[in-house]
């Protein structure tokens, strides 16, 4: 190989550039590792199990919208046979009143970016 | 059986404070029942408000004694969170009023009734029974619900305006810009819309599955607004269509609006 020298340092720069936004985020600690939404709720039980709601919780809340607006069914009965009004600004942030700590929590870290809030209200949070 | 002072204040005070406790007790009692905040709208989810045709009759002359008033649509645009532009080419509008030539264009004589030449009847969307908005939208965002409801999904809009072009009566208006600003004292139990997206009155679903009347109707003291099921011969509405003449905008259109203003 000519200028071998030459080429190695070349690649060496341009792989350091390149990889800039990770290890200058990774030396800052910026980097999270794990997301942990805070709950804040006295409440016992979800409308949903647990690792059902982490998993499929846009998907309920797709059918809980098709249901109110196109179909005027506006109450859910949740397997424990308990009823729930079909509302995210009523029902899941009665409990979850706290968007940016759990909402936010996972929604940032996974880079997606619902719009919800485009039109729905978020509860007012008290400034830290 | 006579009683002495101070036996009174000992039994006063006894009394009272066996209140006080069971006051407590009882208050603890309901606060385990009641679920956190979904109590009363739950409850009155249970007994909504339902109808096979719904429809409003506007009684042009009780409505114009109150002369200015706006409580109607000031309800109304507070529930919904209308926002208030002020440029008039945004405007956005559930319920408003037009002098009476344009309400009901070719239907206004050369002489007719004076206070009703002079009025300006009170407009919303007329919830047809035959919906051209509904036939034009290309994403059924809008749709006649059983009830008779001409509703919206927002959602789904996508803000082509194809039923603002259809609705013969301008009965929907469009958000050019972001309403959110624009919006006075923000409602937070009902959503805003967003930018490109088309709205209009929706006879207040979201207050009729809780067993209320629409916000118009309970907002106006003058009885000007009556609503009710046109399918239930009972119904007030019916009677006051039956014992009064009453029109409706641009009839010859075929739409037939279920909004009936009462002129005699």
């Amino acid at each position: 190989m000519y200028d071998a020298g030459k080429i190695i340092i070349g690649l060496v720069v341009f792989i350091a550039l390149v990889s800039y936004p990770v290890w200058y985020d990774a030396a800052r600690g910026d980097i999270p590792t794990s997301v942990d939404p805070k709950i804040v709720t006295t409440e016992k039980e979800c409308v949903a199990p647990t690792e059902y709601m982490k998993a499929n919780h846009m998907d309920l809340l797709n059918q809980w919208r098709d249901n109110v607006v196109r179909k005027n069914i506006r109450v859910y009965t949740a397997e424990s046979g308990r009823k729930f009004e079909m509302s995210l600004s009523h029902t899941c942030m009665d409990c979850h009143s706290n968007k940016s700590e759990f909402c936010d929590e996972c929604h940032n870290y996974s880079g997606v970016n619902p719009y919800c809030w485009d039109c729905h209200i978020e509860p007012e949070e008290e400034q830290p | 059986m006579t009683i002495d002072r101070r036996k009174f204040i000992k039994t006063a005070g006894l009394a009272s404070l066996a209140g006080l406790v069971g006051k407590n007790v009882l208050g603890q009692d309901v606060s385990e029942v009641i679920e956190p905040g979904a109590f009363d709208r739950l409850a009155g989810l249970q007994s909504p408000l339902q109808a096979q045709r719904w429809a409003m009759a506007v009684d042009i002359k009780k409505c114009e004694n109150q002369h200015d008033c706006t409580k109607c649509i000031d309800a109304c645009h507070l529930v919904h969170n209308v926002p208030e532009f002020d440029n008039p080419k945004d405007e956005i509008k559930w319920i408003w009023k037009e002098p009476f030539e344009h309400a009901f264009h070719e239907q206004e004589n050369e002489f007719q009734k004076t206070e009703l030449i002079h009025s300006t009847p009170l407009l919303f969307c007329n919830h047809c029974d035959n919906p051209p908005c509904v036939s034009v939208c290309p994403t059924r965002a809008t749709w006649k619900r059983e009830d008779g409801i001409v509703m919206m999904d927002w959602h789904r809009c996508i803000g082509c305006r194809y039923c603002m072009a259809g609705c013969p009566y301008g009965s929907r208006s469009f958000n050019w810009r972001d309403p959110r600003p624009f919006i006075k004292n923000l409602q937070r139990d009902y959503p805003t819309r967003m930018r490109g997206v088309v709205e209009k009155c929706t006879f207040c679903d979201e207050r009729l599955a809780l067993g209320m009347l629409p916000a118009c109707v309970e907002a106006c003291d003058a009885g000007a607004l009556v609503f009710g099921d046109l399918e239930d011969p009972e119904a007030d509405i019916r009677k006051l269509l039956n014992d009064n003449f009453s029109i409706r905008r641009k009839p010859g259109l075929g739409t037939q609006p279920e909004i009936y203003y009462i002129v005699s």
